[in-house]
This record gives C-alpha cells, structure tokens and sequence, in this order.
C-alpha cells in the first residue's frame, strides 16, 4: 500500500510545477503580444518593400543575370540558415524545425550536394553542435529579434554566395500561421528568383512604367537587393520569434492541465489509501475487542 | 501651400507621417529634394542626413542605407534605421565615432578591405548622428 505521506508530498510537487507552467503561459502570452505588435509594424516596410521590387523588376530594365545575388549556378554547395528559438519548453516547436531541417540535409546529401549551415538560435546551434558542417552560429539573439543581428545573418549568407562557398541558400523557420499552429517552413533566400517576385506582382505592373528611377534601374537594384535579403532574413527572425512564444503558451496551457488532472487523480488516491488505513485500523479494534471478550 | 504626405518607414516602426512643406534627402546620385505633386520617382538613399520642414519648423533625422518612392503626392522613405535628432544619444555617437576610428586603423592595418568598409560605415553613420543632432541644436538654439 503506497505511503500516505509519500502522496501528500507528490501532490504538493505537482501543485508548485503547476504554478511554474501556469506563471510560465502568462509570460508567454504577454511576450506573443510584443511580438505580435512587432510583426505588425514591420509589415508595412516589408509590404512596400515587395512593391518596389515587382515595379523594378516588371519594368523590364533588369537583366538577373547581370547581378551577383541573382546568379543561378550548377548547384553544388547547398547552405541552410536555420533558424530557432534561444530556449526550448515550447513543445515540438524546435524539434519540428530542426526534423524539417535534417530531412532536407538528407534530400541534399542524397543529390551529391555539399551542405554548411548557419544556425540563428541556441536550439538549432546545440543540436549540430557535433555535426561538423556549422559555419556561423548566432546565439542569445532571438528574445529580441533586431534589425542588425539580422543584418549580419544576412551579410554572412550574402558574402558566401558571392564568394562560392554556397551556391543556393535556404531559409528554414517556424513560419507562424496561428496562435494554435505553428510549421516549419523552407524558403529558398539566394540567388534571388525575379521570375516569382514577378508574378506575384503582375496585377500591378499597368501603373508603373513612368516612374522616375534614381541612380538607374540597375544601380538602384544593386543597392536595394541587398536589403532585400536582410529583410528576408529579419521576417524570418521575427516569425520564428512570434511562434516560439505561441507555441510555449499552447505547451504550458497543456503541461498545466496535465498538472490538474494528475493532481486530481493523486488526491483521489490519497483519500483512498487514508479511507483504507482508517478501515484496517478500525479492523485491529474491533479485532482486539473481540479477543478481549474471550 | 500644396504639402507632401512624407512617411519614414524602418522595421521597427513608422517614424514619420507628416504632411510637409518639402523634405531633403540624400541620395545616392547626391541630395535631392521632395515638394508637393513630384513625378513618380524611385531613388536609393544612402546614409545621411534628411531634413524636412512643415511651415517654419525645421526637422533633422540621420537615416542609414535604404531607399525611397514618390507617387501620388505621397513621399515613402524605407530605411534600416532613421531617429530623430531629439533621439539621438549624442554621447553614445561619439563613441561610436572613436570606436569606428580604432576599428578603422586596425582593419588598414590588416589591410582587410571588408573590415574597413564596414568600420567606414559605422563611421558614417556615427558622423552623421552628430551632424544632425548638431544642426538640430543650432536651428533650435539660434
């Protein structure tokens, strides 16, 4: 028969990891809405941003081929930026990014292609820690995601396309749907594809033409692609950061009904161990009584 | 007289949205200024100081690298960063400034050219900030 003891403490130790994971759900809800806002004000820089691009680019005065970033090479190298949370306790979350990420690495090998990373958050960094193939690890930069750490991530990303050392580039994240669902993503980042930014935008391309371009169409798209990529790599950054903390609130709300429902089960269990201990106690009297009678 | 609908747009948020007499720029191509009804005009802006002005008040803001659409009257500058010169942390540009300096001789040293453009371009930018706080300063204070 388990110790009454013994349960009274279980239950006291289930109560305080429910406090944890209850004060852990609020925290994530209160930071969600940070990011959330921060999402909000991005999307009118990220939106015009998609604009002048497709205007630039429908406007017929750029030749892809004439850009660095644009080059499509015979693939040979093949590098991923990859993108988690700093901290876990949010459920699948990471796991279901890195998994989407070693699927990929797989299809990559499979094709004889080399492939190099670069992890922007400590999960993904410690899970290929070992793995041999990390270029660039950034860490302790996804509780506030900044416009120059993303830079730099992108910087880094453009600089080995440029050089060689990779001949397409990927973006992998957790791409936020809603507050319920959360999925891994894969994005292919370099070189830049006009073809698909084009007809997204073709609704659009009627208005444009007349536009005044300053310096000319081509030196103005060298410059702007550039902070393309950045803001790429930024939204990614900013999604993932909006999902890690959606994902930790649905995980804790579950960590603590689990906590209820064991605690009910436990208390259960303890009201019938005492209501047996009384029984059994109660048997030795009257046991006792009997035998006295003679 | 006719006024600009001008928005200062950076990731982090909408500086700017303000209806202005003209705004200045710093183009790539050189300065280039914004008064009502322009031609539809895309142009790279790089960093430096923009001023705008709203009957007679005067604005400063140091923007870095970005670029910036005219159409319809309206005037939308996307930036990686723009502050206002009330903003700016005078103190932490210029030491941003020494740093950049440092870093500037250590990179012509090692004769790395990546190193030096970047250490030149926080340089800019440092500059800048003091630049546009300073002419803040002096429109207010004269």
């Amino acid at each position: 028969m388990p110790n009454l003891r013994d349960i009274k403490r279980k239950i006291e130790a289930v109560k305080k990891i429910g406090q944890i994971t209850r004060a852990m759900n609020m925290v994530a809800a209160a930071k969600l809405r940070g990011a959330q806002e921060r999402v909000e004000q991005f999307r009118p820089y990220a939106s015009k941003f998609k604009e002048v691009i497709n205007e630039l680019s429908a406007s017929g005065a750029v030749n892809p081929s004439q850009f660095e970033l644009m080059q499509v090479r015979e693939v040979k190298k093949v590098e991923i930026i990859l993108v988690t949370a700093d901290r876990g306790l949010c459920g699948a979350f990471n796991a279901n990014i890195i998994n989407t990420c070693e699927r990929f690495i797989r299809e990559q090998k499979a094709q004889g292609r080399d492939v190099s990373l670069i992890c922007v958050g400590k999960k993904g960094a410690q899970f290929y820690r070992k793995a041999g193939f990390v270029r660039q690890s950034y860490e302790d930069i996804m509780s506030r995601v900044e416009m120059f750490n993303a830079r730099a991530v992108a910087r880094e990303a453009m600089r080995a396309f440029i050089d060689g050392d990779s001949d397409e580039t990927y973006l992998i994240y957790g791409y936020f749907v809603n507050v319920v669902r959360q999925i891994p993503k894969t994005e292919k980042l370099l070189p830049i594809s006009v073809e698909e930014e084009a007809v997204e935008g073709e609704t659009e391309k009627k208005i444009s033409g007349s536009y005044i371009y300053e310096p000319e169409p081509e030196e103005l798209f060298q410059q702007i692609l550039p902070l393309y990529i950045n803001t790429r790599v930024f939204a990614a950054m900013l999604e993932t950061a909006v999902s890690e903390q959606a994902a930790r609130m649905t995980a804790m709300d579950n960590a603590n009904r689990a906590c209820n429902d064991m605690v009910q089960s436990l208390t259960l269990l303890y009201n019938k161990t005492r209501q047996a201990s009384i029984t059994k106690e109660l048997m030795d009297i009257v046991g006792g009584a009997e035998a006295l009678k003679g | 007289m006719a006024r600009i609908l001008l928005e200062i747009v950076t990731p982090s948020r909408m500086v700017v949205s303000e209806e202005v007499d003209i705004v200045t720029a710093p183009g790539v191509a050189g300065e280039f200024g914004v008064m009502a009804n322009h031609a539809p005009m895309v142009a790279a802006i790089k960093i430096g100081e923009l001023r705008y002005r709203v009957g007679d008040r005067q604005e400063f803001l140091a923007v870095s690298g970005g670029f910036c659409e005219v159409s319809g009257n309206k005037v939308t500058f996307l930036c990686e960063a723009a502050e206002k010169a009330e903003e700016i942390d005078v103190e932490r540009a210029l030491r941003a400034k020494e740093r950049a300096e440092r870093r500037l001789q250590e990179a012509a040293a090692k004769a790395d050219k990546i190193d030096v453009a970047r250490a030149q371009a926080a340089l800019a930018r440092a500059l800048v900030r003091l630049k546009v706080a300073e002419h803040a300063r002096k429109v207010r204070g004269g």
